[in-house]
């Protein structure tokens, strides 16, 4: 938590102080409060006091109220600004943190908690700030003056408030030992709630087919019996805690008033008058210190939440990026050109190697091929080129230039990647196809067209309601699978690379559809380099290389012909796939 | 702590309020006893909060009643001490004075000399005021001991007394008079110092002791029952959910999303359930605090109590303004935070497109947009839900002070005592703490509603018409023909997408269905399993028209195995017996073997009693094999196979097929098929697209044809 506030600028210190000084003039004024109560407590208690006087002390006590509220209300804007202001540069650091990360670390991390970390628990050090802090201030502070102000008034008093707020936080921390181990079985326990509705619906048709409603009812039944218990548990034992503390405040007024009437029977006549209004006077200090108790086990409750969220995005902005930017930015005399030089990859933390001294060279012009079962390493190997990883060993060389001495954006500009799962934005479907930044102009409008037409999106584009300005909705929600595949290599096109990456970007189209964009493509992009991940062999029989891969090893490298011939593996997979005839017919 | 809309987002507005709420009652029925138990405990709880602040207010009376000295008293002591100086009785005793020798003589004199002046005034009261100026040593002579309620006031204390009361401005009492009142003589003092009725301060502090505790005590068992009923609601509203996800038609999972319908099993029932244990409870109780504070108020002292509203109400004008000020902004970053987060999962989960299109600054500038957009809002929204809580302790305040002020002016004019202002300053507190604690508890039952309505709607949904076992078949002499006679279908009744579908399967025949992906190959999963209704046309099993039979019984007749391999969260073992419980180990191991997964079995710790879930350890294809073994187990006389075996390695694959095939020995099978093998050799191919069979055949009719068939089967191995 601490660290993070290290990212507190001075203006923000300078905030926090000027709140933290409101807030002890705020306490003073709330404990002003009671002393002019008493003050006009004792003016009525007295014959012949002036009515003047009671008005001017009243006067007093709103004027210290309206100063306390204008206090508050300053503190709460400083205190909103401040955690607002806090968690956008916070959430800026996240964000420009992650955006710096190699795929490994987004791997390492996960998106989902990702996200988590940029979003929800950035709220939660908001709160912490916007709250918390104003309270964590002001408790103390509170309690100490608070208990300052009645402690010389009267031993047995004061010890009853010390048993009020004994008995209180006792209550509270039992309560907690009690249910906060449960809150994590709750949680638990929803999961698999989820869990058993999930499978119910994702297998509605099996559950049906197999006629298994009530085999599947048992199961819910038997986590909600659970989960309800859990709850009413938790809920019942917190059923305590607000009758509790109402009794503690009224038992302890009761008590006071109790003790009160004692001592004042006992003192002097002059005493009496002047214990009578401190009675008063302290039933609300002590009420004061009890609630500032309360607030302290508040935040001691907030706080473990907060520092969690803390220690997560603590993570991720300590966490070291494996990729760092090269120096070599100028033009390369050749183009598209890829080579591999005995490269080996294995994932940091991994002991095993995903790749293993792979070597290869495609030229301009051409297309090379990888293929083999899931796991042999195909994706990682193309991942390598882009720098979405580094070679472990080796070199991987583009245009003669090792890749981690490019520049990223000039390596980069060098690409067209579609990835497996094709990546769609919010905006327009002119906005997704001419995405990102190729150093060069932003494509023109018949190019983007163009670019659809030769991924073979053009015919469902234009049906659409606005055509190439039609919105795409987030994650592209509102179009199929194959439609946000051709608009994926539609953005790759438009961008004019001198080497195409396809991570088996073509599974998702149909046999027709593939054979014809991959015609088209050849076409129109005759001199770029394409590499292409493929599970099936239809889609790279005619590459000019095909490497196969089994865990991670080259175990061929050729045309498809020269593979049936001299690649076990390979011939496996092809005829996994067709049959020897339509392999020889084709 | 009122913070409305605040973090959780928890302002959703229902469409209907009422209608839910009545709803939401409605189901309440069985639990009504305890509610109204419980309800009543919560007012009961109230009114001894209320009816407490008046036994404070008497107990207060009878302590301030013991502050005051008896001035009475005082009175009557100092007439009894004037009697001392009545004419004749002095006239009896100066002459003895004059002769006592004790008495020196300046005194004498000095006696002389008032004693004249006195005779000169008139007024005699004027007069006897002289008569503290007459030396002490004379003065006591001159004085007999009295008697007040038998106590016996010497001389010497009447005139410590006459010479202290001489001394105190009688118009005013102020705390001099009382430190002076504090050096009477003691048989003076025991007389009129103030006594406080202590057997009464205990009795009613016994009373307000057992006040306080019942209401504690009834809290407690409110809140406790209100939980109970709450969870249970909870409870019985999931079990009603899922129950009904059994009885809704697929044509509704279809249309609906997984997440839509398993948010309303978690966090709509989960919102209701929170949020009713905590409004209902808490409205009751408040709107009870409430009234009977007015209420009491008014009994109490009417002048106090319209101070005392009134000064709050200018307070609860200003809150409610600022309240409907700012839900504005509470939406605007509700809003703006789902942005924010959908932008960030869009490029975070994009992250290699982002890089590798250099997208990174087009990025930090869209996030740094929203982000300032975020920072606006969160910022109004968090100040202004900051302080709303200040606001109500300073209207608390105002009223406190105006009920001071002008409780001071009606007790000084005798109008109420003092612990009639004791009684306000808490009756102020039980009128403003629950009138924000209602408008919180309305929220609360606002999103009740909200989270009802959505509830509601899903158990509101239309379910399949019921059915009863027409047993027309018997499962085990079912041989495993099938026809279709004119099948038309739709999953819009205006949008027929099978026209007049005509075909025949005689026992173990093997069906494949084809056709590009989208194609609706599960259209035809649809209607065999009656999973739809067929719009028109008849579907024949063994002679006998599947309308006469239950869905039941039809499912009974067939083995599915889909692709997606959808195993539930238990043992290898009752994943492969599903619902046939009663499958002997044998059984299952035979199953497995047939499959060819026995020996993957085998290796796992624990056998057939190892969890699934450990995604580790079992891979895709070995799921497939699982799903595949299970159809074994069940044995029916169909099969609808998906051949699909995607994210499986090779060697695997070649298992999975090896096992499908087994399945389909004997049995009349649909087969969605992706591997040329089934095309070929299969009995029927029906083809599909765009939800329509649109050739059906052989394999070398189909390809003679030289249609969509022979069109699609060669784009699979040409360049």
């Amino acid at each position: 938590m601490l660290k993070l506030f290290k990212n507190f600028s001075k203006k923000d210190i300078l905030i926090v102080i000027i709140s933290i000084s409101l807030i002890v003039l705020q306490v003073y004024l709330d404990l002003k409060l009671p002393e002019y109560m008493s003050a006009i407590t004792r003016l009525v208690q007295t014959d012949g006091s002036k009515m003047i006087d009671i008005i001017i002390k009243g006067l007093y006590m709103v004027g210290c109220a309206f100063g306390s509220l204008g206090t508050t209300i300053i503190v709460g804007y400083l205190a909103s600004y401040l955690s607002a202001d806090f968690s956008r540069s916070l959430r800026k650091k996240i964000f420009d943190k992650v955006q710096s990360f190699s795929t490994s670390e987004i791997k390492k991390f996960r998106t989902s908690s990702l996200i988590t970390r940029t979003t929800n628990d950035v709220t939660q050090i908001e709160m912490l700030i916007s709250m918390g802090l104003q309270m964590l201030i002001r408790a103390p502070i509170m309690a100490v003056w608070a208990i300052l102000k009645i402690v010389n008034k009267s031993m047995e008093w004061s010890m009853l408030t010390g048993v009020g707020v004994v008995i209180l936080l006792s209550t509270i921390s039992i309560l907690m030992i009690i249910v906060i181990p449960r809150f994590k079985i709750v949680q638990k326990l929803v999961d698999s709630m989820n869990n058993v509705t999930r499978e119910n619906l994702t297998g509605i048709r099996v559950i049906r087919a197999f006629n298994a409603e009530k085999f599947q009812k048992n199961r819910f039944e038997n986590v909600n019996n659970d989960l309800t218990k859990t709850q009413t548990f938790i809920q019942r034992s917190f059923a305590v805690i607000f009758p509790m503390i109402n009794f503690v405040m009224h038992g302890l007024t009761l008590g006071i008033y109790f003790i009160g009437a004692f001592l004042i029977s006992e003192a002097l006549m002059y005493d009496k008058i002047m214990l009578f209004s401190n009675m008063v006077v302290f039933t609300s200090y002590g009420i004061q210190v009890i609630m500032s108790f309360l607030m302290l086990a508040v935040i001691f409750m907030i706080a473990p939440r907060s520092q969690v969220s803390a220690n997560r995005i603590n993570e991720v902005l300590e966490s070291d990026i494996s990729i760092l930017d090269g120096k070599y930015s100028d033009e390369t005399d050749e183009k598209g050109i890829v080579e591999f030089k005995n490269v080996s990859f294995k994932y940091p933390d991994a002991d095993e190697y995903l790749l293993k001294d792979i070597s290869f060279k495609v030229n301009k012009g051409e297309t090379i091929a990888f293929i083999g079962s899931t796991g042999s390493g195909k994706s990682s190997l193309i991942n390598l080129v882009p720098r979405f990883y580094d070679a472990t060993r080796g070199e991987v060389l583009v245009d003669g230039v090792n890749v981690k001495d490019y520049k990223l954006n000039t390596l980069h500009n060098k690409i067209g990647y579609v990835p497996q799962k094709a990546v769609m934005f919010t905006g327009s479907i002119i906005d997704n196809v001419s995405y990102g930044d190729n150093g060069k102009d932003k494509p023109s409008e018949k190019k983007i067209k163009e670019s659809i037409k030769v991924a073979q999106g053009k015919d469902f584009v234009e049906s659409m309601d606005k055509k190439y300005s039609s919105h795409i909705s987030r994650g592209g929600t509102n179009i199929s699978g194959g439609q946000k595949q051709r608009l994926a290599i539609a953005r790759a096109i438009a961008r004019d690379p001198e080497i195409y990456i396809f991570d088996d970007s073509f599974s998702a189209l149909d046999y027709k559809t593939d054979k014809v964009l991959r015609d088209e493509l050849k076409k129109y992009t005759k001199d770029a380099t394409s590499m292409i991940v493929a599970q099936r062999i239809g889609t790279i029989m005619h590459a000019d290389k095909i490497v196969v891969l089994e865990k991670g090893e080259c175990v061929g490298i050729g045309t498809h012909k020269e593979l049936l011939k001299s690649c076990e593996v390979y011939k496996e997979i092809a005829l996994s796939q067709l049959t020897k005839e339509e392999l020889e017919n084709a | 702590m009122p913070r409305p809309g605040s973090m959780n987002g928890n302002s959703e507005k229902s469409k209907d309020f009422k209608g839910s709420m009545v709803k939401i009652f409605n189901s309440l029925n069985r639990w009504k006893y305890i509610l109204i138990i419980a309800l009543l405990l919560a007012c009961l709880s109230s009114v001894f909060s209320i009816v407490a602040p008046n036994k404070l207010s008497d107990l207060t009376d009878v302590i301030t009643k013991g502050i005051r000295p008896d001035t009475k008293k005082l009175g009557t002591i100092g007439k009894k001490i004037s009697s001392n100086f009545k004419e004749d009785k002095l006239k009896s005793k100066i002459p003895t004075i004059m002769m006592d020798k004790s008495i020196s003589y300046e005194d004498l004199n000095k006696f002389n000399e008032i004693m004249t002046k006195m005779s000169t005034i008139k007024d005699k009261k004027k007069a006897s005021k002289l008569i503290v100026d007459i030396p002490d040593s004379i003065l006591i002579k001159l004085m007999d001991d009295i008697y007040v309620d038998n106590i016996k006031i010497s001389s010497k204390d009447q005139v410590k007394f006459l010479k202290l009361m001489s001394s105190i401005d009688k118009s005013k009492v102020n705390n001099k008079t009382l430190k002076k009142f504090d050096k009477l003589p003691k048989s003076i003092y025991n007389l009129v110092k103030p006594k406080i009725d202590m057997s009464k301060v205990k009795s009613i502090s016994l009373l307000l002791a057992i006040l306080y505790i019942l209401s504690s005590v009834f809290a407690y068992v409110q809140a406790y029952l209100m939980a109970t009923v709450s969870n249970n609601f909870a409870k019985r509203l999931r079990t009603d959910i899922s129950n009904k996800i059994n009885k809704l038609p697929l044509k509704y999972f279809d249309k609906h999303e997984t997440g839509d319908i398993l948010s309303r099993v978690t966090n709509d029932v989960d919102s209701i359930g929170m949020n009713m244990n905590q409004s209902l409870g808490t409205l009751i109780s408040n709107v009870t605090l409430f009234l009977g504070a007015v209420i009491m108020m008014f009994v109490t002292d009417w002048h106090l109590a319209l101070t005392a509203i009134l000064s709050s109400i200018i307070g609860f004008m200003f809150m409610g303004l600022l309240l409907s000020k700012s839900q504005k902004y509470f939406n605007r970053r509700q809003k703006e935070l789902g942005d924010l987060n959908g932008y960030i999962e869009e490029v975070y989960s994009g992250h290699n497109v982002v890089k590798a299109y250099n997208g990174d600054k087009l990025a930090k500038e869209e996030f740094r947009k929203i982000n300032n957009e975020l920072y606006r809002s969160s910022k109004t929204s968090q100040f202004l839900s900051g302080i709303m809580q200040p606001i109500m302790m300073f209207v608390g305040n105002f009223g406190y002070v105006a009920v001071c002020v002008v409780g001071a002016l009606l007790t000084m004019n005798n109008i109420i005592t003092f612990g009639v202002i004791v009684a306000f300053m808490i009756y102020i507190r039980l009128f403003t703490n629950p009138l924000s604690q209602i408008a919180q508890a309305m929220t609360g039952l606002q999103s009740t509603a909200a989270a009802a309505e959505r509830v509601f709607e899903f158990l509101d949904e239309e379910e399949m018409t019921r059915e009863k076992k027409s047993k027309l078949l018997d499962k085990s002499k079912v041989k495993g023909s099938i026809e279709f006679k004119n099948v038309k279908f739709g999953y819009n009744p205006d949008r027929v997408i099978i026209k007049d579908f005509n075909a025949k399967a005689k026992p173990g025949q093997k069906v494949a269905i084809v056709g590009p992906t989208g194609a609706g190959k599960t259209t035809m999963v649809n209607l065999l399993m009656k999973f739809y209704e067929i719009n028109s046309g008849d579907i024949i099993i063994d002679g006998v028209n599947t309308k006469d039979l239950s869905r039941e019984e039809i499912h009974d007749l067939f083995i599915m195995v889909l692709q997606d391999t959808w195993l539930f969260d238990g043992t290898v073992g009752e994943n492969i017996r599903y619902n046939k419980k009663n499958a002997s180990d044998e059984e299952v191991w035979k199953a497995c073997k047939t499959v060819g997964i026995d020996h993957f079995i085998k290796t796992l710790p624990g056998g057939l009693n190892s969890k699934v879930t450990d995604n580790d350890t079992i891979s895709q294809g070995q799921k497939q094999l699982l799903t595949i073994a299970r159809g074994m187990i069940k044995d029916a006389p169909f099969l609808i196979l998906d051949e699909a075996t995607s994210n499986v390695d090779t060697r695997t694959e070649e298992l999975v097929q090896k096992a499908m095939d087994k399945l389909t020995e004997g049995r009349t099978s649909f087969i969605i098929a992706h591997r040329l093998s089934t095309i070929k050799n299969a009995d029927l191919i029906l083809v599909m697209n765009e939800g329509n069979i649109i050739e059906q055949g052989t394999h070398d009719e189909l390809i003679k044809q030289n249609g969509f068939y022979a069109d699609l089967y060669n784009s699979q191995f040409e360049l």
